[in-house]
C-alpha cells in the first residue's frame, strides 16, 4: 500500500514538473515597482558576483602558486595602511552606490497616496478576507486544492496549493491600496509577481498599494509561519480590465442575495447535512479533523464534546461568536445563514453525535441580523 | 567537597564519573562543552533530515504540518542554543586560558555550573516533543501571538528553558572575560592577544548585554500567556511587532555571536598554515569590535516587512549596510595573509578555505537581504534559509570543525588521520552546496519557507537540497569516527603540532597538562 | 601580574547540585503555572518548585559557606579578588540590561504603539480597528475595554513613590557611610549604618506592597489593565523582587560583620552587596521618572 502509494507519487511529481516551469530567478512581476526590484536585485547580484570573483580570484592564485609544495617561501610583510584604508573606502563606495536607488525606491513604495479603491485584507488562520471599502463586498477566500491531491491520492493539478475558491478580483491600471489586518495571528500577504509582501498584523493596520496595467491570474501565499496550515494560505489575484470588473462587482452582488433568500426556505435535515459537510471540511476540519476528534490540547474534538451534544444556543455562539483569546474565530460573518444553520446541525449529527437535532437558517438570521 | 583548603592544585584529573560531574577544570569542561555540543548538533541534524525528507516530494509523506513545525521549530533552536553556541564555549574554555597563559579559568565552579545547566535546559526542551500539544511549533524566532495566545501549553516549558540557557550563557561569558581581563600572563598585553581570544571577548560581551534581553521578552510571553497582561496584544494597547523589536534587539547580535568566535578561529588557523603571520591585526581587532557595535543597531532588518515607518526602514538598511565593511576587511586580511604565503593543505586549513569562500557567499546574501526594497520580495523565503545556513553551516560549523582537526593533536596528544579528515572535508563540503545553493534558487522563486508542502514549480531544487543534506549529514561520522579513533589510538603529536603554529597553547606539551600554566609563562 | 599563587579550587559538586536545583525551579514552576491557568490546582508542580528553591537556598549557603572559608584560609590572592570584581560588574551590567528591555517596552509602546493605535503618527489607520480610542498616557481606557478595563486612576507620584525615592536614596547614602566605617575599621559603626540600610529597604518594601494593594484593590490598576498596568507592574515588580534580593543579601553581610568577617582591606562580598544595592538604587530613579512622573 505504501509502495504503491510512493510509486504513485512519483508519477505524479514527473506529471507535475512538465507542467511546471523551471524558475532559478526572482521574478520580474507586471508592477512598475516589481520590476524597479527586480532591477536592483540584479544590480546588487552582479556587483557581488564582480566582488566575489575578484576576492576568490587573488585567493586561488595565492593558493595555487603560494604554496609549499612548489617550494614558495614565505614573505613577511603582515600590515599595510594604505591597503588597508583602500579596502575600506572602496566597498564604502560601493555600498553608497546601491543604497541611493534602493532609497528611491522604497520611498516609491511608500506613497500610499491617492488610491482608486480600497480593499481591507484580513488574515485567518488559515484563510483571507476581502473587504471592498465602500462597495458592499465582503468575502473569504481558502485553498481550494483537493486534501487528496496533497495526501498523494490524486494527480496534483497545474496550480497545486495555489489555488483558492474566492480570488481577489481587481481592476486594471488603477492603483488599489490593501489595508492589512489579522484577525487572530501574524499573516503576511505576498504576491511575488506585484512585489507586494506585507504583513497582516492583529490590531493594527499596514498599508500597501499596486497598479496592475496587464490583466492576468496571479498567484501567491501567506509568507508568516501563523501555525499549522500555514503553508495553505494561498493568495490569487484576478486583474480584470474596468469593465468586466464593474460586471464582477454586480455579479458577486448578485449572488449574496440569492444567498439571503436562501434561508427563508425550510431545509431538511439530510439537505443540512450535505451543506454541513461542505462547509465543515472547508473551515472546520484544519483544526477539528475529519474524525470530529481534533488534536488533543490544540484543537478540542467535537465528536462526543458537551458542546456539541448539549444545549443548541452554546453551540450557536461559540460557531458565531468564537472565543476570544482561542485559535476558535467568529465564523458569524465567514459565512450565510444556511452554511452556518447547515454546519452546526452536521456537528450535531455526525460521527456518532446523533442528536437529531436541526438547527434552522431563519434561526441564524435572527442571530445574524438582530431585529432592529 | 573542599574542606581541606590545602592547596591541592597540582594534581591530575579525579577518576570515574565524578571528574565530569564535580569538575573544576577548565579542560575537562571543555571537552564535556565539546561532546554536549556534538550530541546537540546530531540531534537537531536528524530533525533537519526529517523536513528535508518531508520536502524531498511535494504532497505531504512523512509527518503532519504541526509536526513539521515542531520539527522546524526545534531544529533551529536546537542548532543555535545546543550546538554552535555550546561548541565555541567549549572551545573558549578549552583555548582562552591556554592562549592568554593563565592556570584555569578565573572562576571554576561557577564555569562547572555553567555547563552542567545546559544538559538540564535541553530535556526540558526536548521533553516538550512528549507533551500534550506538542513541542513549540512557532519558529525559533516564536513570533508572538503565535506563541503566546495561540501556543501548545509546553511553550511554559520552553520559556523556563530558554531562562536557563541564558543563564548558562551569562555565567559562561562573565568568566571568559574575566579570565582575559585578569588572568593574563605577564607581557601578554591586550594588543598581543590571540584573535581568538580577542573575537571570545567581544562575544562574551554580546553574549551578557543581550541574553538578558531575550530573558526578558520570553518573560513578558510567560505574563501574557499566564497573567493576563497584554504586552503584544493591540486591545489592551500593546503591539505583537514589539514583541519583535525585543526578540531581534537580543537576535541580530545573536548571529554575530555564533559568528564571531568563527573569525577568531580562522584568523588563528590560516597564519599557521600560510606560515606567514597574521595580516592587519589591528584592523581585524577594530574591524570585530565595529561588527559587535554595529550588530546593536540593525536588528529591525529581520522586519522590513512588518510596516516601519519609512525613516526606521532606511535607517535599518543603511547601518546593516555598513556591516559589510568590517566583514570586508577581515576577508580580504584573510586573503592576504594566504598571498605570498607558504601554504599547505592539512584538513583544518582545507575547512578554514572553505569558510572563507562560503561565509563570504552567506555575507554577500545577506547584504541583498539587507536592501530594504528588494527585501520584500526575499524576505521569509528560502532566500533567507540559504542565506543563514551558508553562514552558519559552512561558516560557523566549518569553522568549529577546523578547529577541532586543529587542535585536536593538542587536547589528545595523538593525529588524527588526515586522509579521512580530508575525506570529511570533501564530502561535507560538495554535500553543504548541494543542500543549500539550490536554496536561493527556490527562494528566488517564491517557496516561503517554514512550510511543509510546497507548489511544484519547486520540486526539483527541493529534491536536489534533499539528497544533499544526507549527504552532508552522514559525512558527519566520518568526522565522529575520525575523533574517537585519533583519541584512542592516533600516532603519538609533538608539542608544535604543525610547522608554522605559534602562539602559548604550542609551548605545552601535547597532550595539554591537566593544570596549564602553574607558573605563569613569560610573553615577550 | 602574578598568576603564581591564583587558586583554583578542588572538585565541587555544588555546581551539579544546583544545576538539578534550578532543573526543579523550571520544571514545577512550568508544570504548576500551567496547571493553574487550566484551572486544575498546581500541587505536583508547587511541590517541585518548593523543594527545587529549598534545595537552591541550601546549596547556596554551603557554596558561600565554601568561598568565605577559602577566602578566610587565606587562599585569595589580589588577582582572585579582581577576578571576582570583574564577574560582578559584568553580572551587573546584566542585570541592567534586563530591566533596559522592560525600559525599551515602555518607550515603544508610550511614543508608538499606543498613538498609533489612537490614530496619530504613521501607522494612524489603524484607528479604523479600534474608532472609540483616543491615544492618551497613562492609559486610563484602552482600545477594548471590554477585555482590558482600563485603570480609574494612576498611582501620584508625589505620594508613597516620592517617599521611597527619599527612602533608597538615603539607603545608597547609609550604604557608603557603612563601607567608609568598614575601611577605616569602625565596626560598630558599620553595623548600625548596615542595619539602617536594611531598615530603609525593608520599608520600602512596605510601602510598595501597600501601593500594589492600593493600585488593585482601590485604582482597578493591574496587571490586566492594559499596557499601562503590565508596563507599570514588570518594571516595579522586578524592581522589588531586586530590593528584595539585596535586602536578603544585606542582612547576610550584616549578620557576617557581626560574626567579625570582614578587613579593612579585605570586604569584597561586602562591595559587591553595596555595588548592587547602588544598582537598584538607580534603576529605582530611572523607574521614578519614567514610570511614574513622565
Ligand atoms: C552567523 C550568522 C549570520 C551572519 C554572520 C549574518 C550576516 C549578515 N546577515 Fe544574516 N541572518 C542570519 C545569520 C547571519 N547573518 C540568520 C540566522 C537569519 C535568519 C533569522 C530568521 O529569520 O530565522 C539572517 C537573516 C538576515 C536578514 C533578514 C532577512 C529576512 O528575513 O528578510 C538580513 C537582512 O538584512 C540579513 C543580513 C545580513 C548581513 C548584511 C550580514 C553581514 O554581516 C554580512 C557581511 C559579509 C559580507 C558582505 C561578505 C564579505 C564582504 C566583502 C567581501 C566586502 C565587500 C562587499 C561588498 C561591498 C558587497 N540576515
Ligand atoms: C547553526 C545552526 C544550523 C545548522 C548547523 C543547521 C543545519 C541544517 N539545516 Fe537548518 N536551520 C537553522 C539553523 C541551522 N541549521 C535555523 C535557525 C533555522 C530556522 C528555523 C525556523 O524557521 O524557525 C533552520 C531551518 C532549516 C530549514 C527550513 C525549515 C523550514 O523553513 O521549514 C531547513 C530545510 O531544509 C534546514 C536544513 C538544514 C540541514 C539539512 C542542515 C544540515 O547541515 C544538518 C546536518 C547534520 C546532520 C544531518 C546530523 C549528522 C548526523 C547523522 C546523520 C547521523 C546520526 C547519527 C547518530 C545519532 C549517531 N534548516
Ligand atoms: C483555527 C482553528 C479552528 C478552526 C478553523 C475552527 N475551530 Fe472550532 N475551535 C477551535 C479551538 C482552539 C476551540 C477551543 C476553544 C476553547 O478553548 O474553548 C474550538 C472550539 C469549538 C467548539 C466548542 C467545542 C468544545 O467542546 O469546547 C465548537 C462547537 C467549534 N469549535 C466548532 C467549529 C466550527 C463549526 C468550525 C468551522 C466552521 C470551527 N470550529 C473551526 C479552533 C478552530
Ligand atoms: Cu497565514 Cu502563514
Ligand atoms: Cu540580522
Amino acid at each position: 500500500m505504501f509502495k504503491a502509494k510512493l510509486s504513485c507519487t512519483g508519477l505524479l511529481l514527473l506529471a507535475g514538473n512538465v507542467a511546471a516551469d523551471w524558475e532559478v530567478n526572482l521574478t520580474r512581476g507586471v508592477t512598475e515597482i516589481s520590476r524597479e526590484i527586480y532591477d536592483l536585485h540584479m544590480i546588487i547580484f552582479w556587483i557581488c558576483v564582480v566582488i566575489g570573483l575578484a576576492v576568490f580570484g587573488v585567493m586561488l592564485w595565492s593558493v595555487i602558486h603560494h604554496r609549499k609544495s612548489r617550494g614558495a617561501k614565505a614573505h613577511n610583510f603582515h600590515e599595510n595602511l594604505f591597503v588597508e584604508i583602500t579596502w575600506t573606502v572602496i566597498p564604502f563606495v560601493i555600498l553608497i552606490a546601491m543604497a541611493v536607488p534602493a532609497t528611491a525606491t522604497l520611498i516609491k513604495m511608500y506613497d500610499n497616496t491617492e488610491a482608486e479603491l480600497d480593499i481591507q485584507i484580513t488574515g485567518y488562520q488559515w484563510k483571507w478576507r476581502y473587504q471592498y471599502i465602500g462597495k458592499e463586498i465582503d468575502f473569504f477566500s481558502s485553498l481550494s486544492t483537493p486534501r487528496d491531491q496533497i495526501n498523494n491520492e490524486a494527480v496534483k493539478g497545474e496550480h497545486y496549493l495555489l489555488e483558492v475558491d474566492n480570488p481577489l478580483v481587481i481592476p486594471a491600471g488603477k492603483k488599489v491600496r490593501f489595508l492589512l489586518t489579522a484577525n487572530d495571528v501574524i499573516h503576511s500577504w505576498w504576491v511575488p509577481e506585484l512585489a507586494v509582501k506585507k504583513d497582516a498584523i492583529p490590531g493594527f493596520i499596514n498599508e500597501a498599494w499596486t497598479v496592475v496595467d496587464k490583466p492576468g491570474v496571479y498567484r501567491g501565499q501567506c509568507a508568516e509561519l501563523c501555525g499549522k496550515d500555514h503553508g495553505f494560505m494561498p493568495i490569487v489575484v484576478e486583474v480584470k480590465p474596468e469593465a468586466e470588473f464593474d460586471a464582477w462587482l454586480a455579479e458577486v452582488k448578485q449572488a449574496e442575495q440569492e444567498k439571503t433568500a436562501q434561508a427563508e426556505k425550510s431545509w431538511s435535515l439530510a439537505d443540512l447535512m450535505v451543506v454541513g459537510e461542505e462547509v465543515y471540511n472547508k473551515a472546520c476540519l484544519a483544526c477539528h479533523q475529519a474524525n470530529g476528534e481534533g488534536i488533543p490540547g490544540v484543537f478540542p474534538g467535537l465528536k462526543n464534546s458537551p458542546i456539541a451534544l448539549g444545549d443548541q444556543s452554546a453551540h450557536i455562539d461559540i460557531v458565531l461568536n468564537g472565543k476570544q483569546g482561542t485559535a476558535m474565530q467568529a465564523f458569524r460573518d465567514q459565512f450565510s445563514a444556511v452554511e452556518l444553520a447547515a454546519v452546526i446541525t452536521y456537528e450535531r449529527n455526525a460521527w456518532g453525535n446523533k442528536t437529531g437535532d436541526i438547527v434552522s437558517p431563519a434561526q441564524i438570521s435572527e442571530l445574524k441580523e438582530p431585529a432592529q | 567537597m573542599n574542606t581541606s583548603v590545602a592547596a591541592t592544585h597540582h594534581h591530575g584529573p579525579a577518576s570515574g564519573i565524578g571528574r565530569w560531574l564535580f569538575t573544576t577544570n577548565h579542560k575537562d569542561i571543555g571537552t564535556l562543552y565539546l561532546w554536549f555540543s556534538f550530541i546537540m548538533f546530531l540531534t537537531g541534524g536528524c530533525m533537519a533530515l526529517l523536513i528535508r525528507a518531508e520536502l524531498f516530494q511535494p504532497g505531504l509523506q512523512l509527518v503532519q504540518p504541526d509536526f513539521f513545525n515542531q520539527m522546524t521549530t526545534m531544529h533551529g533552536l536546537i542548532m543555535v542554543f545546543g550546538a554552535v553556541m555550546p561548541a565555541f564555549v567549549g572551545l573558549a574554555n578549552w583555548m582562552v586560558p591556554m592562549m592568554v597563559g593563565a592556570p584555569d579559568m578565573a572562576l571554576p565552579r561557577m564555569n562547572n555550573w555553567s555547563f552542567w545547566i545546559l544538559p538540564f535546559a535541553f530535556s526540558m526542551m526536548l521533553l516538550t516533543l512528549f507533551m500534550e500539544g506538542g513541542a513549540p511549533n512557532f519558529g525559533w524566532t516564536f513570533y508572538a501571538p503565535l506563541s503566546t495566545t495561540y501556543a501548545p501549553p509546553s511553550v511554559t516549558y520552553f520559556i523556563f528553558a530558554v531562562h536557563m540557557m541564558g543563564i548558562s550563557s551569562i555565567m559562561g561569558a562573565i568568566n571568559i572575560i574575566a579570565t582575559i581581563l585578569n588572568l593574563r600572563a605577564p607581557g601578554m598585553t591586550m594588543m598581543k592577544l590571540p584573535l581568538f581570544v580577542w573575537t571570545w571577548l567581544i562575544t562574551a560581551f554580546l553574549l551578557i548585554a543581550v541574553m538578558p534581553v531575550l530573558a526578558g521578552v520570553v518573560t513578558m510571553m510567560l505574563m501574557d500567556i499566564h497573567f493576563g497582561t497584554s504586552f503584544f496584544d493591540a486591545a489592551g494597547g500593546g503591539d505583537p511587532v514589539l514583541f519583535q523589536h525585543v526578540f531581534w534587539f537580543f537576535g541580530h547580535p545573536e548571529v554575530y555571536i555564533m559568528i564571531l568566535p568563527a573569525f577568531g578561529i580562522v584568523s588563528e588557523i590560516i597564519p599557521t598554515f600560510a606560515r606567514k603571520r597574521l595580516f592587519g591585526y589591528a584592523s581585524m581587532v577594530y574591524a570585530t569590535a565595529s561588527i559587535a557595535l554595529l550588530s546593536f543597531i540593525v536588528w529591525a532588518h529581520h522586519m522590513f516587512t512588518v510596516g516601519l515607518p519609512l525613516a526606521g526602514e532606511l535607517f535599518f538598511m543603511f547601518a546593516t549596510m555598513l556591516i559589510a565593511i568590517p566583514t570586508g576587511v577581515k576577508v580580504f586580511n584573510w586573503v592576504a595573509t594566504m598571498f605570498r604565503g607558504s601554504m599547505t593543505f592539512e584538513t583544518p586549513m582545507l575547512f578554514a578555505l572553505a569558510f572563507v569562500v562560503l561565509f563570504t557567499i552567506g555575507g554577500f546574501s545577506g547584504l541583498m537581504l539587507a536592501i530594504a526594497p528588494v527585501d520584500f520580495q526575499y524576505h521569509d523565503t528560502y532566500f533567507v534559509v540559504a542565506h543563514f545556513h551558508y553562514v552558519l553551516v559552512p561558516g560557523a560549523v566549518f569553522a568549529i570543525m577546523a578547529a577541532a582537526y586543529y587542535w585536536l593533536p593538542k587536547w589528545c596528544g595523538r593525529y588524527y588521520n588526515e586522509t579521512m579528515g580530508k575525506v570529511h572535508f570533501w564530502c561535507s563540503f560538495i554535500g553543504v552546496n548541494i543542500t543549500f545553493f539550490p536554496m536561493h534558487f527556490i527562494g528566488l522563486a517564491g517557496m516561503p519557507r517554514r512550510i511543509p508542502d510546497y507548489a511544484l514549480q519547486f520540486a526539483d531544487f527541493n529534491a536536489i537540497a534533499t539528497v544533499g543534506a544526507f549527504i552532508f549529514g552522514f559525512s558527519q561520522l566520518i568526522f565522529l569516527y575520525n575523533v574517537i579513533s585519533c583519541i584512542r589510538k592516533g600516532k603519538p603529536a609533538d608539542d608544535r603540532v604543525w610547522e608554522g603554529s605559534h602562539g602559548l597553547e604550542w609551548t605545552l606539551p601535547s597532550p595539554a597538562p591537566y593544570h596549564s600554566f602553574s607558573e605563569p609563562p613569560q610573553v615577550k | 601580574m602574578s598568576t603564581q599563587s591564583y587558586y583554583v579550587p578542588d572538585q565541587s559538586r555544588w555546581p551539579i547540585l544546583a544545576s538539578m536545583a534550578l532543573f526543579l525551579m523550571a520544571f514545577g514552576a512550568g508544570n504548576m503555572i500551567n496547571a493553574l491557568s487550566a484551572g486544575d490546582g498546581g500541587g505536583v508542580g508547587l511541590v517541585m518548585l518548593l523543594a527545587g528553591a529549598l534545595g537552591m537556598g541550601m546549596i547556596l549557603v554551603g557554596w558561600f559557606g565554601n568561598v568565605i572559608k577559602e577566602s578566610h584560609s587565606g587562599l585569595y590572592s589580589q588577582q582572585m579578588d579582581r577576578s571576582f570584581r570583574w564577574g560582578m560588574s559584568w553580572f551587573i551590567f546584566s542585570e541592567i540590561m534586563f530591566f533596559a528591555a522592560f525600559f525599551g517596552t515602555l518607550f515603544y509602546v508610550r511614543n508608538l504603539a499606543v498613538p498609533w493605535l489612537g490614530g496619530e503618527g504613521d501607522k494612524g489607520v489603524s484607528n479604523m480597528l479600534w474608532q472609540e480610542f483616543s491615544s492618551q498616557w497613562p492609559l486610563l481606557s484602552t482600545p477594548d475595554p471590554q477585555l482590558y478595563p482600563g485603570p480609574q486612576a494612576v498611582i501620584d507620584p508625589w505620594h508613597i513613590p516620592l517617599l521611597n525615592t527619599i527612602l533608597l536614596i538615603s539607603s545608597s547614602f547609609t550604604v557608603t557611610l557603612a563601607h567608609k566605617a568598614l575601611k577605616l575599621g569602625g565596626r560598630s559603626r558599620v553595623v548600625f549604618w548596615l542595619a539602617a540600610t536594611i531598615l530603609l529597604g525593608v520599608i520600602f518594601l512596605y510601602f510598595q506592597a501597600y501601593e500594589y494593594a492600593e493600585a488593585y484593590n482601590e485604582l482597578g490598576l493591574t496587571l490586566h489593565s492594559g499596557i499601562y498596568g503590565a508596563t507599570f507592574f514588570i518594571l516595579t515588580g522586578f524592581h522589588g523582587l531586586h530590593v528584595t534580593m539585596g535586602t536578603v543579601m544585606l542582612i547576610i553581610i550584616w549578620l557576617r560583620v557581626l560574626k567579625g568577617h570582614f578587613s579593612e582591606e579585605k570586604h569584597f562580598a561586602f562591595e559587591a552587596v553595596s555595588w548592587y544595592w547602588h544598582f537598584v538604587d538607580v534603576v529605582w530613579v530611572g523607574l521614578f521618572l519614567f514610570v511614574y512622573i513622565l
